[in-house]
């Protein structure tokens, strides 16, 4: 690994509270995080979990209630947003419509009091980092939204910012649009070895993207991690639930053994399952198997699990079975069609579960 | 297409610009009636020569135009240029340039206070604003009067606290016309401004602040590029009522620093010249025209065409 371990940011028990009394409304509480140099870290979370207050703080359109931002070490939370060495890709890519596509690239140098060669010669550079030389004189109404996003990422990248900030870029752009846009701003990341904040309620993009996620609900930071962990190992309910799709099963602790544990289904069957670092498992808990790691296997006595199909679904790659278990709950199953033909089960078969090594996660709630 | 549906289709097309026009009669009908006909009078009399006893006389005379810009001296017939009239042009352009730009600095921040609030409470404000239309402007005039005269509400308490030991003469001063003109036209400022401010996406405003740009950059780069719309609209309204205004030079100024609607007005009255007060209108509606021609123009090019 480069210098990746020095940190970029770190936000310190960041709290920000509206209003006060009884119309107090709490949009973030308590936020502990620390965003590595030239990482792509993403802040994931559904509509209304604070992800966005977390980044116009960080921007500084907004100021905490509670708490310490530290940009490189300097706190930089009660500084105005044109002090912090920090740029934003907004929503809707606030463009300034009176100027041109250079203009708008070139507005932040100018601002800074660059010289004007200096200018010209960096808004060459970001016209072509993001393939737009052709736009340079269009006024900013003229071009299409795929190529407004790229020139509100060319602006902000132009004045060679610590950290970009990008507050869900993607949402406005239709969905091949949207994929392109992922790898060009992956690329982009790697070419100016920038560390970007990007702000996502896309769980797929989150995924494909990013270094690490924190995943957030209600203003708090449910669970940091790369994105296999967040996906395999999530921590807890919401953050397995809110991450594709996931059958949760309650389970009896049996014993633990370093960091597995093996436990007993409501059925009696024993299952090995991983946990969160941070807890020690005991009693009764719930843990979750993601329906791809279960497999459907012919009925026998000594099967994990065993259900009746309730109905499938075919996907193309995959197809989808939903596997009524004798406590009447559902259990998913996403199985690849590895082979040519349907898959050898149909609806009100009855059928055993089988389950992948490692494949079961036990959550902390 | 085919031939048959083209034709239906231009039919319907003619059918519509004929309901259009046929719906704008009335609109129409009243700008005839309203605005082009009685300037239509004004240019006519113009032209012709003054009554004895105010009215005129159907024949033609150019003695109206001739005095708007040259006097013939009642002695030894000597032309000269009309000094005065034109230094009471000059006086009236002037106030009413000063009245403008005061009207813009007082009203923009007032604006931008307004658009700024949260929805439900700006139409409050609004209608706070609109409140002296309520007042009679005569009697707001006089308003004005009781509180900057020398035995005035200003000068008592100046001179109760010390600050001053005589009173400041005010009223009858250009300062007295300002400040009714600033008062009385401020709202037709306020309100064009706070439409273009209402529609000012505030996320550029975030997006300048993000780029570096000061506070007193994101004003002079963003902001006002942006509402210059409602600058000349507001512009325009306070210019043109301000350079004609007639009630509130004749109250605060005192009768003595007249205007151009005084002017006119006192050719209507004891001048007893209809031609020549009808030649100073139009000589005034002409300048508006190339006052506004002039600054709309400009305005445009300097402007980055966000309309």
């Amino acid at each position: 690994m480069r210098k990746q371990q020095e940190l970029a940011i770190e936000v310190r028990g960041v709290g920000r509270v509206y209003g006060d009394g009884a119309g107090q409304v709490t949009a973030l509480s308590n936020i502990f995080l620390n965003i590595r140099q030239n990482e792509f870290f993403t802040l994931l979370g559904p509509s209304g979990c604070g992800k966005t207050t977390l980044l116009r703080l960080i921007a500084g359109f907004d100021f905490p209630t509670d708490g310490e931002i530290l940009l490189y070490g300097e706190n930089i939370a009660p500084l105005p947003p044109f002090k912090r060495p920090v740029n934003t890709v907004f929503q809707n890519y606030a463009l300034f419509p009176h100027m041109t596509v250079a203009q708008n690239i070139g507005f932040g140098l100018e601002m800074l009091g660059r010289p004007k060669q200096e200018i010209t010669a960096r808004v060459e550079e970001m016209l072509a980092l993001v393939h737009m030389e052709a736009m340079r004189n269009r006024k900013v109404m003229q071009i299409s939204g795929g190529q407004q996003q790229r020139v509100a990422l060319a602006r902000a990248l132009a004045p060679k910012p610590k950290v970009l900030l990008l507050d869900e870029p993607l949402s406005a752009l239709d969905y091949k649009l949207r994929k392109e846009m992922q790898v060009e701003l992956k690329r982009v990341q790697a070419e100016t070895g920038i560390t970007f904040i990007f702000v996502t309620h896309d769980q797929d993009e989150a995924l494909a993207m990013s270094d690490r996620i924190a995943v957030m609900s209600h203003g708090e930071v449910r669970q940091v991690g790369a994105p296999w962990e967040i996906y395999d190992r999530p921590a807890e309910r919401f953050v397995a639930d809110f991450i594709g799709e996931t059958n949760f099963l309650t389970a009896d602790v049996i014993s633990i053994d370093g960091q597995r544990t093996t436990v007993r289904l409501s059925n009696g069957s024993m299952l090995d399952a991983t946990y969160p670092a941070d807890i020690t498992p005991e009693g009764k808990v719930t843990i979750v198997i993601r329906p791809e790691h279960a497999q459907l296997a012919a009925p026998s006595k000594a099967a994990l699990l065993a259900g009746q199909i309730e109905d499938l679904t075919y996907l193309g790659t995959d197809t989808h079975i939903r596997v009524r278990l004798p406590d009447t709950s559902i259990f998913t199953i996403r199985q690849q069609n590895s082979r040519v033909g349907p898959i050898g089960f149909s609806a009100g078969d009855a059928v055993a579960l089988t389950i992948s090594e490692n494949a079961a996660q036990i959550l902390k709630d | 297409m085919t031939e048959r549906t083209k034709q239906a289709a231009s039919a319907a097309q003619r059918q519509e610009i004929t309901s259009r026009w046929l719906l704008s009669t009335p609109a129409l009908a009243l700008i005839a009636i309203a605005s082009v006909g009685p300037l239509l009078i004004v240019l006519v009399y113009s032209v012709l020569a003054p009554g004895s006893y105010g009215d005129v006389k159907w024949e033609f005379s150019g003695q109206g135009w001739f005095n708007v810009f040259f006097s013939r001296d009642i002695f030894d017939d000597t032309v000269s240029l009309a000094d005065a009239h034109v230094t009471i042009l000059w006086r009236s352009a002037r106030l009413a340039v000063i009245t403008t730009v005061l009207c813009l600095i007082v009203g923009f921040p007032t604006a931008y206070f307004i658009a700024s609030r949260a929805p439900h409470n700006r139409s409050i404000w609004l209608f706070l604003i609109t409140i002296p239309f309520w007042t009679n402007m005569l009697i707001r005039g006089f308003a004005i009067q009781e509180m900057i005269r020398n035995e005035g509400l200003a000068n008592t308490i100046l001179m109760k606290l010390g600050v001053i030991s005589a009173p400041i003469q005010m009223l009858y001063t250009d300062f007295a016309i300002l400040l009714g003109m600033v008062y009385v036209h401020l709202p037709l400022m306020v309100l064009p401004l706070y439409a273009s401010l209402e529609k000012l996406d505030f996320r550029l405003v975030e997006a300048g602040y993000d780029l570096y740009a000061t506070r007193l950059k994101v004003l002079w780069r963003i902001i006002i590029p942006l509402v210059k719309p409602g600058i000349i609209a507001g512009s325009i309204l306070v210019f043109i009522p301000a350079l004609s205004s007639y009630v509130i030079p004749r109250i605060l100024g005192g009768g003595k620093n007249l205007m151009v609607g005084n002017l006119i007005e006192l050719q209507f009255g004891q001048g007893r010249n209809w031609p020549l007060g009808a030649a100073l209108s139009i000589t005034l509606v002409i300048i508006v025209l190339f006052a506004m021609l002039y600054y709309v123009k400009n305005a445009g090019k300097t402007g980055g065409g966000h309309a």
